[in-house]
């Protein structure tokens, strides 16, 4: 689960890890108040509105209906200018190298005092998979895109993996401060910040804790200009303030959808809608799909088996996706029989019905008492031979 | 001859709620030996499968073993408690823990594979479909019936792929020694690299398939043990070509992130290797066979 930057920055603030005074507004009028508020307490007239889309690049991202405003703007000349930047800025559509041409509509600013950037730096608490445990990512080169850093001058990112049984040694904090160029009482803020961030990342179950850029002030202060956290969905149940925060507008509604009915929906740009049990043979629907010349429309897993209220369920979220021209159906009956999961189809299919073609393929026992259901329903149901001949019926179909 | 589990795998059960007792059963029906059940409130009652058999409840692993001389466990505890069932198991020196749960939290994982470091015990999953040696033992939820003793081994990431690739076999003639689900979560117990360790050291294994799916550098591991060590042929297939980037595909595992773990990177590693991979999955089998030679 991803959350908003100020949503990490209280989370992350509230745990004694420095950031930028800041508060969050959804209007203009309260833009102006916070801008207000935020001079008035810091002394300083330089305050930074920041739109807050679940997406990266925001900062060199533009706004579609005001292409010359960018989607972080810092701003001189008083609140009343905030506030003029704000009501442009809310209801409009922010496009980033991260969301697509589409683009998000932005819903909430964060207004933050400005900071005095002496040097910018990267830090990350990530799991690294290959050793299975968190690794932290530092590097001189903050503010910009850590991939290409990676890509391009692999030997400016610092590595340090963490031993779960002792956390962040103090030698490794310290060797991480000095490779990135800090001395004195910088580097003992800078030990302070990456040790405490590497135990909130494991107190709160993140996926993955980012500062990018993490900031020197002019004064010596360490500093998480921005702040991004994502958490590990299975990890929720104990941290139910967290699960709190999540911004469902920031989700597709098909795909809020079929997780309150148990199924896993991911959607796609295609026009051929996939149902399908278990994950790997439902991505790979997908790729058998693309094989053939097809696009998909979606990724669904219906998990286990396939119920007569999962198929409907899935029918109706698979075909409420306007581009979506034919269904293709591929079920690996394992424990549950194929006659058990034709009799959920149709009833299924009975139930909400069925606008465009549908192809079946069925494996598993009882494979041809469960087609022979299918054939004989009357139905706009076409069974398959297998994997390849469904997908290469319903690319056809589609065509 | 297989690998991991056979004839004389004496297994308990970890965690009887509705799920583990149902394939618990199944398990008994196929010809597994289980030996026992392992839940903290139940310790000495009795529980009664269907077909007649009994099988004790013990309150702790450590009892289960000293009771039955259990040799494997299976792991159907719910998310919360499965790391702490998998630790229970590795400190009364359980040599073989399947952990079938799906869901459990990243960091407990970390946790509980730390703890099992240095161990002599190997862990199996979690979120996997488990371990089969056709006619000799199951554990796990995979279908029994699709399986054929023969001469394949087969690895995955991915539980449905596995029934595929296994179903396909059976269909062929080639049958399999054992096949092993590895999960499909980011932090695991036992992965490609080591299986293909077992089934190389395996007599009666002739070949191996390895499923692999987007998501980490697993497969790139196993390609680089293949090509410096592997005596078999070795056939594959790597689901999640058509994923887009940053979107978890069902298993919590299946990410492309940071542009690491392409479904494009580890077919060219595996290909490099020699791996003879199947262009659909409906040719795991056929590809096989042409790697047989």
């Amino acid at each position: 689960m991803k959350i908003h930057e100020y949503q990490a920055k209280e989370l992350l603030g509230a745990r004694g890890i420095p950031v930028p005074r800041g508060i969050m507004v959804q209007s203009e009028g309260q833009a102006t108040e916070a801008a207000r508020k935020l001079i008035e307490e810091t002394g300083n007239q330089v305050v930074v509105v920041k739109s807050q889309i679940h997406a990266g690049g925001r900062g060199k991202g533009t706004f579609r209906e005001h292409p010359g405003l960018r989607g972080v703007s810092v701003i001189k000349d008083g609140p009343e200018a905030v506030g003029e930047v704000a009501h442009q800025m809310l209801g409009s559509t922010l496009v980033t190298v991260q969301t697509g041409e589409a683009g998000k509509q932005v819903n909430q600013l964060y207004i933050e005092a400005g900071v005095d950037i002496a040097r910018e730096l990267y830090l990350a608490v990530l799991l690294d998979r290959s050793v299975g445990r968190n690794l932290v990512m530092a590097s001189t080169e903050g503010g910009m895109d850590i991939e290409r850093v990676a890509e391009e001058t692999p030997e400016k990112i610092l590595r340090e993996v963490i031993d779960p049984a002792i956390g962040l040694a103090a030698f490794q904090a310290n060797a991480l401060g000095w490779g990135l160029g800090l001395e004195g009482e910088v580097h003992k803020s800078f030990v302070r910040f990456i040790t405490r961030l590497t135990e909130v990342a494991r107190e709160l179950d993140t996926d993955l804790v980012e500062i990018n850029p993490l900031v020197v002030t002019g004064s010596g202060e360490v500093i998480a200009l921005d702040g991004k956290m994502a958490f590990d969905d299975n990890a929720l149940f104990r941290h139910p303030d967290v699960a709190e925060m999540r911004d469902e507008s920031e989700e597709d509604p098909a795909e809020i959808e079929a997780k309150s009915k148990g199924l896993s929906y991911i959607k796609l740009d295609g026009n051929i809608g996939c149902m399908v049990n278990g994950a790997g043979l439902a991505m790979s629907t997908m790729d058998i799909i693309k094989h053939f010349g097809g696009e998909p429309a979606n990724f669904l897993d219906v998990g286990g088996g396939a119920t007569a209220e999962q198929v409907a369920a899935a029918i109706r979220i698979i075909t409420a996706d306007a581009n979506v021209k034919g269904i293709l159906v591929n079920i690996f009956g394992g424990i549950m029989r194929c006659d058990t999961i034709a009799a959920g189809i149709i009833s299924g299919v009975k139930e909400v019905g069925l606008p465009v073609p549908m192809v079946v393929r069925l494996e598993g026992t009882n494979v041809d008492l469960g087609k022979k259901m299918l054939d004989d329903s009357g139905l706009n149901l076409i069974t398959a031979a297998d994997m390849k001949d469904g997908a290469q019926k319903i690319v056809e179909m589609t065509r | 001859m297989s690998i991991l589990v056979d004839k004389d795998t004496r297994l308990i059960v970890q965690g009887l709620g509705k799920t583990g007792r149902f394939h618990a059963e199944l398990s008994i029906a196929y010809g597994t030996n289980v030996v026992g059940a392992v839940h903290p409130s139940r310790g000495g009652e009795i529980e009664a499968f269907d077909g007649g058999v009994k099988v004790p409840i013990f309150r702790t692993v450590e009892e289960a073993m000293a009771a039955t001389e259990a040799n494997a466990s299976v792991v159907f505890v719910p998310p919360a408690g499965a790391a702490d069932a998998i630790m229970e198991a590795a400190a009364a020196g359980m040599p073989l823990i399947v952990t079938i749960t799906e869901g459990v939290p990243v960091a407990d994982m970390v946790i509980a594979k730390r703890y099992l470091e240095g161990k002599p015990v190997r862990l199996i999953g979690p979120n996997c479909p488990g371990v089969i040696t056709p006619d000799q033992c199951r554990i796990g939820i995979m279908p029994g019936y699709i399986h054929q003793p023969g001469k394949i081994g087969v690895v995955s990431r991915s539980g449905t792929l596995t029934y595929e690739a296994v179903y396909q076999l059976t269909r062929l003639g080639l049958g399999q020694t054992t096949a092993v689900g590895i999960g499909g979560d980011p932090v695991n117990g036992t992965n490609f690299v080591d299986v293909l360790a077992l089934f190389n050291d395996d007599p009666a294994t002739e070949g191996v398939i390895m499923i692999g799916e987007i998501g980490g550098t697993a497969e790139e591991d196993a390609a680089d043990y293949v090509a410096k060590h592997m005596r078999k042929p070795v056939a594959g297939f790597i689901a999640g070509t058509t994923a887009p980037p940053g979107r978890r595909m069902g298993h919590a595992g299946a990410i492309v992130s940071g542009g690491k773990g392409t479904a494009q990177a580890k077919i060219e590693a595996m290909t490099a290797a020699g791996i003879n991979l199947a262009p659909t999955p409906t040719d795991m089998g056929q590809a096989m066979l042409e790697a047989l030679g």
